[in-house]
């Protein structure tokens, strides 16, 4: 398949300026997207896709990324084969995959190198604590964002949900996939019964 | 013996995929009950180790299997992890991209999401818990914790320089 920009069919198509990303070009863009994405992925996909690119309106792309959501397993790595899939199918899935993991895979190894060698060094020891300790304050304001929305609507059974797998996991270190099929049938039985 | 731990990382790794509701970070306390507690693969502190370099790396926060796969099994064991932890969301996600338009405004497909936002706040949750656990053991440690929730939290600042701060607080040896 070439690189050449091929425009999109479809109702996009009617609307200039949308166009269709060869795999070249897909694979290049989602490398971008890995190696700019610290912290979440998600603003720089829609900068890449949606502004510099216009590959998908604004909208488009929350769909893609709402099905992204709805997957398990990494919301981006998720959103990088839905739209990989969209403008090339099995290729195109494979090609934006690729792009997205390949590059942070290498480096990741790199560093995977780096701390077995020098891991036990007291100075890296005590700034990778450092670091650990601001993650996972950025893991607790992720929280918050969730959890906002659904403690402060009425006390129903989605916090008692969000509190039995907490304490399922984090407390009584039952193993996920049990936590899971425990709580995911009768979480969802609620939401269709009870909205 | 090295085959064997390859085989162990990849069937480890492939069940938990599709239970990661919420991505990577849901499965971190799972992750850590193995590769510390049941396997023995590294320490509660290379584990949280781990966590922050997969964290400061970028690209997906899911790249953390690898340096847990790297830290077993060196490179084949990095590769393995990655493929095993994201082979079978892919083809899933690939599956269902194929037929989500027919389904996307059905009433069962909303309830499917409504139903497991909780329970992936839970087990965000709860990695957050471990995580801190075996970090967070002074008060210094836990201000840099609480300072850099407010600040995500009220903020959109990049968290590189979050990390950063944290990184130059723990050399300076205050955690």
């Amino acid at each position: 398949m070439s690189d050449s920009i091929v425009p999109a069919s479809g109702p996009e198509a009617e609307q200039a300026g949308f166009v269709r990303p060869g795999l070249g070009e897909l694979f290049v863009a989602f490398v971008k997207v890995a190696l700019s994405s610290f912290g979440g992925a998600l603003p720089w996909a829609r900068r890449m896709i949606v502004d510099q690119k216009g590959w998908m309106t604004s909208q488009e792309f929350n769909e893609a990324f709402a099905l992204a959501q709805f997957l398990p397993g990494p919301n981006v790595v998720n959103f990088s084969v839905v739209f990989g899939a969209r403008f090339g199918g099995a290729a195109g899935a494979a090609t934006a995959f690729l792009g997205l993991m390949l590059p942070p895979l290498v480096i990741v190894v790199v560093l995977a190198m780096l701390y077995a060698r020098y891991g036990d060094l007291a100075a890296l020891s005590r700034t990778l604590a450092g670091v650990t300790c601001a993650a996972v304050g950025l893991l607790i304001a992720v929280i918050a964002k969730m959890a906002m929305p659904l403690f402060t609507k009425r006390w129903d059974w989605a916090p008692i949900v969000a509190i039995i797998a907490f304490v399922g996991v984090a407390l009584l270190r039952w193993p996920l996939p049990y936590v899971f099929l425990g709580l995911a049938p009768v979480s969802v039985a609620l939401a269709w019964y009870r909205g | 013996m090295h085959d064997n731990v390859l085989i162990t990382l990849a069937a480890y790794f492939a069940s938990l995929s599709l239970f990661a509701i919420g991505g990577a970070n849901a499965a971190i306390p799972d992750m850590q009950r193995i590769a510390v507690d049941v396997m023995h693969w590294m320490t509660a502190k290379q584990f949280a180790d781990s966590f922050a370099i997969a964290q400061i790396s970028p690209g997906p926060n899911v790249i953390i299997v690898a340096l847990i796969g790297y830290h077993v099994a060196g490179f084949a064991g990095a590769g393995v992890a990655a493929v095993a932890m994201c082979g079978p969301t892919c083809v899933l996600a690939f599956v269902v991209s194929r037929v989500w338009d027919r389904f996307k405004r059905a009433r069962w497909r909303v309830a499917l999401q409504n139903g497991l936002v909780p329970l992936s706040l839970g087990l965000i949750a709860a990695s957050a818990f471990v995580i801190a656990r075996i970090t967070d053991h002074n008060v210094a440690a836990a201000l840099v914790t609480v300072v850099t929730a407010v600040v995500a939290y009220t903020t959109r600042l990049n968290p590189l320089w979050l990390f950063a701060a944290g990184g130059v607080i723990g050399f300076a040896g205050l955690v």
